[in-house]
C-alpha cells in the first residue's frame, strides 16, 4: 500500500547559510515506513546533500533521533503512518547546536557522561579466578531499567531544565549515575556525590518528567533522578547525624 | 574529542569503536599505561554495530561442558575450514573475558542462585550461551564504552573516517582520516595500527546490518597488499523479519521456538537434522538437532523448502513462521523481549499471540582480513581483530554467539601484539604524516570531489552491487551466476570511476563518506565473488550447486585474494590441523 505525504525538512549549512530553511519533499511512501525510510528515499533518489545519521535502524544505536512534528522521537522507530497530518515536519534535536541539517552536535553530551564515573566502581577488586559476583535476578532488576540508555539524546531535547541551563548535567548522564549507584556491585556512590550531587546535577532537575516521557527505551530517568536524590539527601543526612560511619 | 595538534601520533591507533575495538584500547590502557593509545570510528563507539547483537556470547562456564566440546562444537561448524590453534585459543580466553565483562558492570541475565545463566545456541551441544536478555551487544558495548571512560590515555576521535593507510618502509606507520565534522584530511601517526571496522553485510540487499557496516577496513588491508580469506563464506541467518530485515535472535529458538512450513510441518526434520520433539517434552529443544541445527543448514532448508512451493508468499517476499507462542507472555517478557518488541512495531504481529513470519537475511562475514592468533597480518604494524579479521575460529559457518566471544578475545590479543610491536619500531616523521595527507587529499579531488563527470550516484552503482551479489553469490552459487556477478562488479568499478557527487561542502558530508563506503564494498564485493569462483566445492554457506561435495583433497584450504591490476588473485594456504581430523558434521539425534 502507498500513499502521499509531504515532509518538510529542516535544513542548514553553516559554511554557506547564516539562517536555516526548509525544504518540502513531496513523496510516495509505503504502509510500512519510518521516518527515517523516508529520508533515506530522498537521500538516494532526490537529494544527496541531506545530511542526518543513523545506522541500525532497529531502535538500538541511539543515532537517528529527531524533532517529528515538534517531538523528540527516534526516526526509525516512528511511522509515517501514524501522522495524519498533511505535511511532516522533521527537524533537529532541539537544545543542540546544529552542525549540518538534521545532525546536532553531542559534544556536551560526551563530556559531561565521564565526568559521573559511569563505570562500575567496585568495593575491592576482585581477581578473574574468584569468578563473578553474585547478583540475583533481583537485584539486576534493581537497575537493569537505567541500564537500557541509547544515549539518543531525546530527553536533553525535551528536558525544560536543560533548554534554558545547558549546564544541567541532564537527564541520561544522571540516569547513568543511578544505574552504578544501584548495582549490588558498586561501591562508588560517594565518588560520584561530587558531580551528581552538585548543584548542576540531581538538584537542579524540577521533576517536570519530560525526559521519562520521550525515553524510547523506557528508563525514567525522572525517576531515577528522584531515587538520586533521596539516596544522596539520606547519605547527606546520616554524615550530619552519624558522621564517622558515614565517612568511612 | 581532539584537540588539534599539528601532528597526530599514537603507539597504537585503533580503527574502530566497537567490542573488538573497545576492548583492545582497554587492553593496552589498563595494562600499558605508558603506552598511548588512540581510537578512531566513523561514528560515535556506541553506534558501533556491535550495539544490536541479541543472543549471546558463548564461553564454558558449567561444570558439565568442557573447553573440547566448544572447540569441538565450533570446528564441525565451521565444516572444519577454522584453524584449530585459533579455535582453541578462544574457548580457551572466552570465559575470562565473559567474567571481565562481568566485572566491569555488564547486566548478565542471573539464575535465582546470583550466578550467570546461560542459554542453549545453535550447533552447540550444551548450554554455554551467556545472555543480558536479549540485547546482550548492547550491554556489552555499553558496558566497554563506559569502562574505556576512565582512562584518561585513551583518546578518541569520533566521527573520523580512515580513507587509507599509511605505509612506508614496509611497514603501516598510520592513516589518512576525514574528520567528518570538518571535511578536513590529517594524517594520524602509529607504530602500530589496529583495524577492528567489523563485517560488510552491506554489499547484500537484505541484511541485519546496519548501514555502517560496509567491509571499510578488509578494503583498507586490501588495498595495502594484505590478502583478505575465505571471503567467499557469507552467512545467512534464517530468522530475519520480511521487509526489513531485522534480526529476529536465534535465542527464540534456544528459548524452544520453532520452524514451521505452510503446511504446518517442522521442515527441519526433512534435512538430516533430526526428528521433532513434541514441544510439551522436557528435552525439547534438543541441541545441534532441529531449529538448534547450525545456519548454514537451516538457511539452506529454507530455499529448499522454497523452491519446493512450501513458504508463504508475503508482500515482501516468501517467508515461513516461527511460533513461540507456547513460551508463554511471562517466559517471553523475560527471557526474549525484544523479539516481542521488534516484532510488534515493525510488523505487527504480537508473537504471544501469532507466529512470527520470518526469511533468510544476510547476518555476517565469516572472511576478512587474514591474521594469526595474535592478530597480525602480513604487513608489518598492521594488526586486526573482530569481524574484519579472519583469524580463523569460524571456518565456512560461524556459530552464533561465538562471534562476540571472538571481538572480546582477539581484540585483546591483538593489542598486546601490537603493543609488543609498538616497542620496537619508532614513530613516523612528521614529513610523511604531512605528504600523506595531502595526497589523499588530492586523491579525493582528482576523483570523488572532481566537479565534471558522467554523474554516476552512489546509490545507483550500490544497489546495483547488491543485487549483484544476492544474483550470484547467494545461498547457492554456480559457475554461471558467480561469473556474471564478476563481470557486473568489473562494470560497477567502471561506472565507480565516474562518480560524481552533488554535496560539495565540507561540513558533515555524508554523501562523501557514503561514496567511500561504496569505494570499499565494491572491493569485497569482488573478493567474494572470485573467492566463491574458484572453491569448486561446496562447504558450509559455500554451496555450489555444481559442486554439491566438500573435496578435502583439493580445498581443506584458505582462499587468499590480493588485489591486482583486473581480477584478483585466489591463492590457498592450509588449514591448521592440531586434535580433530576433518570428518562428517552430524546433526540431529545423536
Ligand atoms: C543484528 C545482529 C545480531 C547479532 N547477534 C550476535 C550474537 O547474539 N552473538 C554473537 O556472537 N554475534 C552476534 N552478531 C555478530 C556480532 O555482533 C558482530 O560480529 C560483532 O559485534 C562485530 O564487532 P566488531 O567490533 O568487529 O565490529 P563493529 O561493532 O561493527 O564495529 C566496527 C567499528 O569500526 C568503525 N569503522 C568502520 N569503518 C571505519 C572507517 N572507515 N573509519 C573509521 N572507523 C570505521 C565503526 O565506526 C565501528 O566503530 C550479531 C550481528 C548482528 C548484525
Ligand atoms: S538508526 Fe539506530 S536507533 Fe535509529
Amino acid at each position: 500500500m502507498s500513499d502521499r505525504t509531504v515532509l518538510d525538512v529542516y535544513r542548514y549549512l553553516p559554511d554557506n547559510e547564516s539562517e536555516p530553511t526548509f525544504q518540502s519533499y513531496e513523496l510516495d511512501y509505503q504502509d510500512n515506513w519510518v521516518v527515517l525510510d523516508a529520508l533515506n528515499h530522498i537521500k538516494a533518489e532526490i537529494d544527496s546533500t541531506l545530511s542526518f545519521r543513523w545506522s541500525c535502524r532497529m531502535g538500538v544505536c541511539g543515532s537517528c533521533g529527531m524533532m517529528v512534528n515538534g517531538e523528540p522521537k527516534l526516526t526509525c522507530e516512528t511511522f509515517i503512518r501514524d501522522y495524519d497530518t498533511q505535511t511532516i515536519t522533521i527537524e533537529p534535536l532541539s537544545h543542540f547546536p546544529v552542525i549540518r541539517d538534521l545532525v546536532i552536535n553531542m559534544d556536551d553530551f560526551m563530556e559531561k557522561l565521564p565526568r559521573v564515573s559511569p563505570w562500575l566502581i567496585p568495593d575491592e577488586d576482585k581477581p578473574l579466578e574468584d569468578g563473578e559476583y553474585l547478583q540475583t535476578p533481583a537485584q539486576v532488576a534493581h537497575y537493569k531499567r537505567f541500564s537500557m540508555c541509547i544515549n539518543c539524546m531525546l530527553c536533553y531535547s525535551a528536558c525544560p531544565v536543560y533548554g534554558l541551563d545547558p549546564s544541567f548535567t541532564g537527564p541520561a548522564v544522571l540516569a547513568l549515575a543511578a544505574r552504578y549507584n544501584l548495582d549490588s556491585r558498586d561501591d562508588g556512590m560517594k565518588e560520584r556525590a561530587a558531580e551528581v550531587s552538585a548543584h548542576e546535577g540531581i538538584w537542579e532537575c524540577t521533576y517536570v518528567g519530560e525526559c521519562t516521557q520521550v525515553c524510547p527505551k523506557d528508563v525514567d530517568p525522572a525517576g531515577a533522578i528522584q531515587m538520586l536524590k533521596l539516596s544522596y539527601a539520606l547519605d547527606w543526612a546520616r554524615s550530619v547525624v552519624m558522621p564517622r560511619s558515614s565517612g568511612s | 574529542m581532539v584537540e588539534k595538534m599539528d601532528s597526530l601520533q599514537h603507539d597504537v591507533l585503533v580503527v574502530g569503536g566497537g567490542g573488538a575495538g573497545l576492548r583492545a584500547a582497554i587492553a593496552v590502557a589498563r595494562d600499558h599505561p605508558d603506552t598511548s593509545v588512540g581510537v578512531i570510528s566513523k561514528v560515535y563507539p556506541m553506534r558501533s554495530h556491535t550495539v544490536s547483537a541479541e543472543g549471546g556470547a558463548a564461553a564454558v562456564i558449567s561444570p558439565s561442558d568442557s573447553l573440547d566440546d566448544h572447540a569441538y562444537d565450533t570446528i564441525s561448524g565451521s565444516d572444519w575450514l577454522a584453524d584449530q590453534d585459533a579455535v582453541e585459543i578462544l574457548v580457551e580466553n572466552a570465559t575470562d573475558e565473559m567474567l571481565q565483562l562481568e566485572h566491569w558492570g555488564c547486566p548478565w541475565s542471573r539464575d535465582p542462585d546470583g550466578h550467570v545463566s546461560v542459554r542453549p545456541f545453535g550447533g552447540m551441544k550444551l548450554e554455554r550461551t551467556w545472555y543480558a536478555a536479549d540485547k546482550t551487544g548492547f550491554h556489552l558495548l555499553h558496558t566497554l564504552f563506559q569502562t574505556t571512560l576512565k582512562y584518561d590515555a585513551i583518546i578518541r576521535y569520533d566521527e573520523w573516517f580512515v580513507t587509507s593507510l599509511i605505509v612506508a618502509d614496509g611497514r603501516c606507520q598510520g592513516v589518512t582520516a576525514i574528520d567528518i565534522r570538518t571535511g578536513e584530511m590529517l594524517s594520524i601517526g602509529a607504530k602500530s595500527v589496529v583495524l577492528c571496522t567489523g563485517g560488510g553485510g552491506r554489499v547484500y540487499p537484505f541484511t541485519t546490518n546496519g548501514s555502517i557496516k560496509t567491509g571499510d577496513g578488509m578494503s583498507l588491508a586490501y588495498r595495502a597488499g594484505v590478502p583478505l580469506k575465505d571471503m567467499e563464506f557469507v552467512q545467512y541467518h534464517p530468522t530475519g523479519l520480511p521487509g526489513t530485515g531485522i534480526l529476529i535472535t536465534e535465542a527464540a529458538r534456544s528459548e524452544g521456538g520453532v520452524l514451521v512450513n505452510n503446511e504446518g510441518r517442522r521442515y527441519l526434520q526433512d534435512y538430516g537434522l533430526g526428528q521433532p520433539l513434541d514441544l510439551k517434552d522436557p528435552d525439547h529443544p534438543r541441541k545441534r538437532t532441529m531449529e538448534l541445527g547450525p545456519r548454514d543448514r537451516l538457511s539452506q532448508a529454507f530455499v529448499k523448502e522454497r523452491e519446493a512451493g512450501r513458504t508463504f508468499e508475503g508482500a515482501d517476499g516468501d517467508y515461513v513462521e516461527l511460533d513461540i507462542r507456547h513460551l508463554g507472555e511471562r517466559e517471553i517478557d523475560r527471557k526474549i523481549p525484544m523479539v516481542r518488541e521488534l516484532a510488534v512495531r515493525y510488523i505487527g504481529i504480537d508473537p504471544v499471540h501469532d507466529p512470527i513470519p520470518v526469511r533468510t537475511v544476510v547476518h555476517y562475514m565469516m572472511g576478512g582480513i587474514d591474521t594469526d592468533t595474535r592478530g597480525a597480518t602480513s604487513l608489518p604494524g598492521l594488526f586486526a581483530a573482530g569481524e574484519c579479521a579472519c583469524v580463523s575460529v569460524n571456518g565456512a559457518n560461524r556459530l552464533g554467539s561465538n562471534s562476540l566471544t571472538e571481538i572480546l578475545v582477539f581484540g585483546a590479543r591483538a593489542a598486546v601484539a601490537a603493543v609488543d610491536h609498538a616497542s620496537r619500531v619508532s614513530l613516523p616523521s612528521n614529513q610523511l604524516l604531512e605528504s600523506s595527507a595531502r595526497s589523499e587529499q588530492s586523491r579525493l579531488e582528482a576523483t570523488l570531489l572532481r566537479k565534471n563527470g558522467a554523474g554516476e550516484t552512489v546509490s545507483g552503482i550500490r544497489s546495483d552491487l547488491q543485487e549483484a551479489l544476492e544474483e550470484g553469490a547467494g545461498i547457492f552459487r554456480d559457475e554461471a551466476t558467480l561469473q556474471r556477478t564478476c563481470s557486473t562488479i568489473t562494470d560497477l568499478q567502471e561506472r565507480y570511476e565516474k562518480l560524481v557527487l552533488t554535496d560539495t561542502s565540507r561540513t558533515f558530508n555524508t554523501e562523501l563518506v557514503t561514496a567511500l563506503e561504496l569505494g570499499a564494498m565494491l572491493d569485497i564485493g569482488e573478493a567474494i565473488a572470485h573467492s566463491a569462483l574458484a572453491r569448486t566445492e561446496s562447504r558450509g554457506s559455500h554451496q555450489r550447486t555444481d559442486h554439491p561435495d566438500r573435496d578435502d583433497a583439493g580445498f581443506l584450504k584458505h582462499s587468499l585474494a590480493y588485489q591486482s591490476e583486473g581480477n584478483p588473485t585466489i591463492g590457498y594456504k592450509d588449514v591448521t590441523i592440531t586434535r580433530w581430523p576433518p570428518g562428517e558434521r552430524v546433526y540431529g539425534n545423536v
